[in-house]
């Protein structure tokens, strides 16, 4: 029944709405592709659809105008694909309300009237009217020199920590063999007393090596 | 008589100049990891399965194991029993061998200096990547907007957002070599954090790397395990002609090809790392009575095995894509005759398409004519036929197949880091076989500690390795990349081999080998040594040689942002000059060296003998 009215509406505004007229604008709905399997199917079901549409239209189209009425929206060259042509009207229904203005205020309310329909940018078409796209949200500090930051700390700190261990554990190794000959100096220097009497340490002077001794390099075998 | 003997009862002071102990591997399986480590890299999964395509699929794998068998296990393990025998870096070996041939270490030395100057720019592309792995979208996913956001980026839209991201976001790649441009600090800040890594890695010699080949070695295969899984659900992963049909093929007719043999004996070489150095060091720091007839053997097995599977991985991600691209240009086609001849939305499917272009060409002829230049002919042989390799396959192809599938982060994280153990791996080899020859030898490292030799290579490398992260940097990685090492690396290994077979002799080497495993020289690698293998690499540098004088003047991919797609172009002189010194400054190495040592004994010898 609907459908009827709308008929009788457009054939008298006929010569305002029509496709590529001054002012009109076509819309491309993608109802199958935004609902998939959810989609109903069938010429009742579109002809719902379509009325549906039309009815949340009119109300959101122009919010900043004093048109608010179904009537000042009109439609036409109604296809299966689901697309249209529509123009707005002024209340007096003589003209066609520029085409500026009706642009500016679908891209301003571009999100209002998607979310009204479920639909989206790709589903809900405007020809002629580019939709702002929404630009990728930048954090402040992008992740990747955050991650970056902590991997490099984390080297950092172990390359550190292993280059002061090689160090201290190549300083261990150094003192070990001056010490181990330190304590033999010092036992061999220390004069032994025994019985109150002082051993005399062993001297150097006047001796002479016997070789069939002293036939190792070396007193203490290496570790 | 000892000189040294000192007339009191003390003991004897250490003397100063006493050999430390050779730094060994904990344990034989260690060295048989970083064997594995260094040989896996990133040309098992970048290279193999380019090469696998192009020669016929299935029947590339029969040239393949037959030069695995017949050219790489025999040098594979020529180079490990050199080192373990000499129990020195490459360049202490060959003087063990002959004086004169010691130009052949310092060859290798000079080769993988120049390697690990490139190579490791590839970990710091992969670290950059990782990093930005863990965003939502990702963000070679989507274009970027441009300046008035009512649309994409002019050069994202015609080329796609991973080619994009890769040229654009990565290298910001000038349009030619000439164009030097500036330093890029993202790049130039991963590859720091790239060889501070490696220099944590090697920092203290066997023991560090001893214990991160564990790792580098087992973690690749993890994820190319989950990855084949993943591969091998994924839709259109196992169509007939995508996907692992690339591996059935059976093409009898490649066989006859020479190319393919070629590249077959070319992949083996390359693919093992033979002549940088590496494997003498390596084995240098294993016990003499290791077994590494067995070891070579296994390494062999496991790196070609690796490549294989790798490329069935590699094979299911293309079937994917190429799937995935088909569907969406299907789609696209299908969404174009909707919206120009208003059908009813959900009516043209990839079924009917063909009935119905042919209805609306008869029912509405002007129409479809105007239409009928914008409809892209999809076809999914064109999206397989599309062979890439390098590191076009590892950052744009699969980075498009990852953004496709669910979860993508986790994907993307488990893949950059698979990538980053593969090249770190071979990077403790190339550093590996530089390192080893200055710690060994005595006048530097008496003066300087291991740890500050090292580091000193690391920061000489990381500073000459900038040159990569200029504007122009990638077309100087590919100069590196394609020139470097290739022909130098022949030259070397075939001089080896007539080193050890005839200079120092084969019974010679043989009884040495005998004496320090117990365990005799089959008759086989005998063969192999003297006779087949060099033969081989003869041939391989004739090839090479006739194939660059041929070409004529060398040519260079570059990126034209206003096409968003490669042009091809001449190199400039100075760039053909810098490609000739690659070239020259490590083959000359040889004869210079035998030349120097020559003239210097001669030398020695005029003067009166020094007191022994």
């Amino acid at each position: 029944m609907w459908w009827l009215l709308f008929f009788l509406v457009t054939a008298i505004r006929a010569e305002l709405c029509q496709p590529d007229a001054e002012n009109a604008f076509k819309v491309r709905l993608s109802i199958r592709t935004a609902l998939g399997d959810k989609a109903v199917s069938g010429e009742p079901a579109k002809e719902y659809r379509i009325n549906k549409v039309v009815f949340l239209w009119s109300v959101k189209i122009s919010p900043n105008r004093r048109t608010r009425k179904i009537s000042h929206v009109l439609l036409c060259n109604i296809t299966q694909r689901v697309s249209f042509w529509f123009v707005v009207t002024d209340p007096t229904k003589n003209y066609t309300l520029p085409a500026d203005e009706i642009q500016s205020a679908i891209r301003m309310n571009r999100n209002r009237i998607n979310s009204a329909f479920s639909l989206n940018d790709q589903t809900l078409e405007f020809l002629k009217i580019p939709s702002t796209l929404a630009p990728p949200t930048d954090p402040s500090v992008p992740i990747w020199i955050i991650i970056f930051g902590v991997v490099f700390c984390i080297v950092i700190v172990a390359i550190t920590l292993l280059v002061l261990s090689g160090i201290r554990q190549r300083r261990r190794k150094n003192k070990e063999p001056s010490e181990v000959d330190d304590t033999e100096d010092k036992s061999e220097n220390t004069i032994t007393i025994e019985n109150g009497i002082p051993c005399d340490p062993l001297d150097t002077k006047g001796w002479h090596i016997n070789d069939t001794f002293m036939t190792e390099d070396e007193r203490l075998t290496p570790l | 008589k000892q000189p040294s003997r000192r007339r009191s009862g003390r003991p004897a002071r250490r003397p100063a100049t006493m050999e430390k102990a050779r730094p060994l591997w904990a344990n034989p399986l260690q060295f048989v990891f970083a064997c594995i480590s260094y040989a896996v890299g990133l040309g098992n999964v970048w290279r193999f399965p380019y090469l696998c395509q192009m020669y016929g699929g299935g029947s590339f794998l029969v040239p393949y194991l037959i030069m695995l068998i017949v050219e790489g296990m025999p040098l594979l393990y020529l180079e490990l029993a050199v080192g373990q025998r000499m129990r020195q870096g490459s360049i202490g070996a060959w003087r063990t061998i002959s004086p004169y041939l010691s130009g052949v270490g310092v060859a290798s030395v000079v080769v993988s200096f120049f390697l690990s100057m490139y190579y490791n720019v590839i970990n710091a592309w992969a670290f950059w990547y990782l990093f930005h792995s863990f965003q939502d979208p990702l963000p070679w996913s989507v274009c970027p907007l441009n300046a008035n956001h009512t649309g994409f980026d002019a050069e994202c839209e015609q080329a796609s957002s991973t080619k994009y991201f890769w040229y654009r976001k990565t290298l910001n790649i000038s349009p030619s070599i000439q164009d030097s441009g500036s330093l890029q600090w993202e790049p130039a800040l991963c590859l720091l954090l790239a060889w501070l890594v490696v220099y944590l890695c090697i920092l203290r010699g066997t023991e560090s790397t001893g214990k991160v080949v564990y790792f580098t070695a087992s973690m690749p295969y993890c994820v190319l395990i989950i990855y084949l899984i993943r591969g091998l659900t994924l839709h259109g992963a196992t169509n007939p002609g995508s996907g692992i049909g690339g591996l059935v093929p059976f093409e009898l007719e490649q066989l006859a090809n020479p190319k393919a043999w070629i590249n077959a004996a070319t992949q083996i070489f390359f693919s093992l790392g033979l002549g940088f150095g590496s494997l003498i060091a390596f084995a240098s720091y294993n016990e003499p009575s290791n077994n590494c007839q067995k070891h070579a053997i296994i390494v062999s097995l496991i790196n070609s095995s690796t490549s294989i599977f790798a490329s069935v991985v590699t094979f299911s991600i293309y079937g994917f894509k190429a799937t995935f691209n088909y569907e969406s240009c299907l789609n696209k086609v299908i969404l174009l005759l909707t919206n120009s001849f208003d059908l009813e939305d959900g009516f043209l499917t990839a079924s009917n398409l063909e009935q119905v272009k042919g209805y609306l060409a008869s029912t509405y002829p002007d129409q479809y004519s105007k239409v009928f230049p914008l409809i892209k002919n999809c076809s999914l042989e064109s999206e397989l036929d599309t062979a890439v390799q390098g590191t076009g396959l590892a950052f744009i192809v699969y980075t498009e197949a990852i953004k496709n599938m669910e979860v993508s982060q986790l994907w993307s994280v488990l893949y950059f880091f698979m990538l980053l153990m593969l090249g770190i791996g071979s990077m403790l080899g190339n550093t590996a076989a530089i390192l080893t020859p200055l710690t060994d030898s005595k006048a530097i490292s008496r003066h300087l500690p291991k740890e500050a030799i090292s580091g000193l290579v690391c920061l000489l490398n990381c500073a000459v390795g900038l040159v990569f992260t200029l504007e122009a940097g990638n077309y100087w990685f590919d100069i590196f990349n394609d020139y470097a090492a290739t022909l130098s690396l022949l030259l070397i290994v075939l001089v080896e081999t007539i080193a050890v077979c005839y200079v120092y002799g084969l019974r010679r080497f043989e009884s040495d080998l005998q004496a320090m495993t117990g365990r005799t020289l089959s008759w086989y690698w005998k063969i192999m040594w003297a006779g087949v293998s060099p033969l081989l690499i003869i041939s391989l540098l004739l090839f090479y040689l006739s194939d660059y004088i041929l070409t004529g003047t060398l040519q260079y991919q570059a990126w034209d942002a206003s096409q968003g797609q490669l042009v091809t172009k001449d190199y400039p002189a100075y760039a053909l000059a810098v490609i000739g010194l690659l070239v020259a400054s490590s083959t000359m190495c040889i004869p210079l060296v035998a030349l120097g040592t020559f003239v210097w004994r001669r030398l020695r010898r005029g003067d009166p003998a020094p007191v022994a």
